[in-house]
């Protein structure tokens, strides 16, 4: 098969995937193609799910029904050696970090090179420098996880996740807890990552200037329905959207503006009113 | 007029609801709404308006009420008039209202059922099955050189395990030398046999106090850290990113810490069985033996066969304490108070299993005549 062939194949298929925990339903009847190469983005309201989809996307947790199949083979499905080979191509970043708190910054980074490659100490002493230097934490090597701040947390688990550049990347709310400039600095940096290497990424976010600017892909998760409303590029799903939660979601910026706008005259209001 | 207060007016089945006087968080009185909803519910009304008096100074403690009674009105149908309200108070309240109340949608199990009480009981245990399988698959892999462990780990887990309870072993062990030797002399004096003491102690350190005193002191102290350590781990998702780089959480970090226990248990042992004698020879010295006849007699007493039957029991205590804190912390929930349950748990099954084994071992032993 040509590059060309491989190009514009589906990478990731979910069809009909039911999510629960236990008795609980979260979503169900989730159909989408996630692209190789594309950067697709899950978004929702807070408690939608996202978490629960990506911990199924990277075989965490057992569908309820349904099923996810990686360039055609069925992650449930395959054998034992297959799901082993299948996880050490995909790099996952979580929402509360998940750096081993016993290990400095360095080790972390340096686990799935040694666990993984062959090669020798000083090569990888040089490439865990270079991956922390991406992330912006150069010179952290020594520091246990439990020294720095929260986002830094999030860069370093960042940076262990594209330690063996992986072609699919899931990105668990990577910008929560950043300040704006080093949120757009991750922004270029998962979009750097996208072209350079080729990976296909996954990014949980609710950041409406990260969709747009790097999503060329999305799914919309609605907690009331409990299942998908809609999905494809940001943009379109922001204009012609048939479900106006979806164009609320894509649109907030704008409405918020006048919302608030809305709130400080009543406020005036009260001041007044003895 | 220092407390809350409100006055219902109605003509026919429509009512004004006036609130003056202070309401706020800090002003004296109680007035819950379920005093207003009684009276509300005297009359049959169909719409309800609701004011504050001008005068009326009011914070959240009178947005509450405004919450409960417009909820109130919905629940009964009737039709809630705030617009005679502040704007501010209007607007709180349209927030408040503006996601309405989640139905609970994990009702409580009412009362014990047996039926789900066995089959999660059933799938406790496939749990725990699961979990000694792939303890062997790794202990396995282990053996042919193939396990993902690291070997830092390993001496840290194994320093951590061995020389810091040293301290803790060192006073326990000679003090239960001391309370053998004393159980002893009590009866071996009668007879006038009180060399005899050193045999009983000698025989009952090494077969059996010494390795299950270590293992008691291990459960506490190792086992429960493990417990402890893992269960963290699982809070941080940690165990999960584990999962995710390829590797088995049990090669990685359940092997080290029980290889370090097997490891490091036996040596501990036989240091408590040394201490314990000398504990033992300190009694002896006050009823007139002298530690070199205390030893000779000790050393008459012991076979290999004996230190071996107690070094065995150090093995297995080992791996049965680690088993039990590693199994907790696998599957410890995902909050604190969980990593609380997980070390009682380990703790708690660890002495359970200890006290099992020891008495099967012991049939065992006497089985085969040793
Ligand atoms: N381990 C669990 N057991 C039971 N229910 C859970 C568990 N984890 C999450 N949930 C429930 O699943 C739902 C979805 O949780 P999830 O963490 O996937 O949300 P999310 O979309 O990632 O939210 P956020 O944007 O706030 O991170 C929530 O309602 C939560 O109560
Ligand atoms: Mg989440």
């Amino acid at each position: 098969m040509s590059a060309a062939d491989t190009k514009h194949k589906a990478h990731i298929e979910v069809t009909g995937l039911t999510m629960a925990y236990g008795d609980t339903l979260i979503q169900r009847d989730l159909t989408f193609t996630v692209n190789r190469g594309d950067i697709f983005i899950v978004m929702g309201g807070s408690g939608c799910g996202k978490s629960t989809l990506l911990k199924h996307l990277i075989g965490l947790l057992q569908p309820a029904a349904g099923e996810i199949c990686y360039n055609g083979v069925s992650y449930f499905d395959a054998s034992a050696r297959q799901q082993d080979d299948m996880r050490r191509s995909w790099g996952t970043t979580f929402q509360t970090g998940g750096l081993f708190s016993a290990m400095t910054l360095a080790e972390n980074v340096a686990l799935p090179l040694q666990q993984n490659t062959q090669l020798s100490k000083a090569e990888i002493a040089d490439l865990v420098h270079y991956k922390l230097a991406l992330v912006g934490l150069a010179g952290f090597q020594n520091y246990y996880p439990s020294q720095i701040s929260g986002g830094m947390q999030k860069r370093a688990g960042l940076a262990r996740a594209i330690a063996l550049d992986p072609e699919v990347l899931f990105f668990d709310e990577p910008s929560a807890g950043l300040d704006p400039l080093s949120s757009k600095l991750l922004d270029e940096l998962i979009v750097q990552i996208q072209q350079t290497t080729g990976a296909t990424i996954v990014v949980v976010t609710h950041e409406l200037a990260s969709i747009f600017a790097i999503g060329n892909n999305s799914v919309f998760l609605d907690p009331e329905s409990k299942t998908m409303l809609d999905c494809g590029h940001p943009q379109r799903l922001k204009t012609d959207s048939p479900h106006h939660q979806v164009r609320n979601f894509l649109a907030r910026g704008k409405l918020s503006r006048g919302q608030l706008a809305h709130d400080q005259t009543d406020n005036s209001h009260r001041e007044k009113t003895p | 007029m220092s407390e809350p207060q409100f006055e219902l007016k109605v003509e026919g089945n429509s009512g004004e609801l006036l609130f003056n006087g202070p309401w706020q968080l800090a002003s004296k009185g109680t007035a819950p709404f379920s005093v207003i909803a009684k009276q509300l519910a005297r009359h049959d009304l169909q719409q309800l308006r609701v004011t504050i008096a001008d005068d009326c100074q009011w914070d959240s403690r009178l947005s509450a009420v405004l919450l409960s009674c417009h909820n109130y009105c919905t629940e009964q149908n009737i039709a809630f008039d705030g617009s005679k309200l502040p704007q501010g108070a209007q607007s709180l309240l349209k927030l408040a209202t503006a996601v309405p109340t989640r139905q609970q949608s994990k009702p409580q199990q009412p009362g014990f059922n047996p039926w789900r009480a066995l089959t999660s009981g059933m799938q406790k245990m496939l749990g725990f099955l699961g979990f000694l399988g792939e303890c062997a698959e790794a202990t396995g892999k282990l053996l042919v050189g193939r396990a993902n462990m690291r070997f830092t780990d390993l001496g840290q887990f194994l320093f951590l395990a061995g020389p810091q309870a040293l301290g803790i072993i060192t006073l326990l062990s000679i003090l239960v030398g001391m309370i053998l030797a004393y159980l002893g002399a009590v009866q071996l004096r009668l007879l006038g046999a009180e060399v005899y003491v050193a045999d009983l102690v000698a025989i009952g350190m090494v077969r059996e106090m010494g390795a299950l005193m270590t293992a008691i002191i291990m459960a506490g102290r190792t086992g429960a850290a493990y417990a402890a350590q893992l269960g963290t781990m699982q809070v941080n998702d940690e165990i999960d990113a584990v999962r995710t780089l390829g590797i088995s959480p049990m090669e990685f970090l359940v092997l080290p810490r029980m290889v370090a226990l097997i490891l490091i248990m036996p040596l501990l042992v036989i240091y408590a069985n040394i201490l314990g004698i000398i504990g033992g020879a300190i009694v002896g010295l006050g009823m007139d033996i002298s530690f070199l006849q205390y030893v000779e007699q000790s050393r008459q007493a012991l076979d290999m066969t004996q230190v071996l039957s107690g070094l065995v029991k150090a093995v297995v205590f080992a791996a049965l304490i680690a088993i039990a804190g590693c199994r907790a912390g696998m599957s410890c929930g995902r909050d604190s108070a969980a990593v609380g349950q997980a070390t009682t748990k380990a703790v708690v099954t660890a002495i359970v299993y200890l006290v099992i084994s020891d008495a099967l071992l012991n049939i065992l032993y006497s089985e085969m005549g040793i």
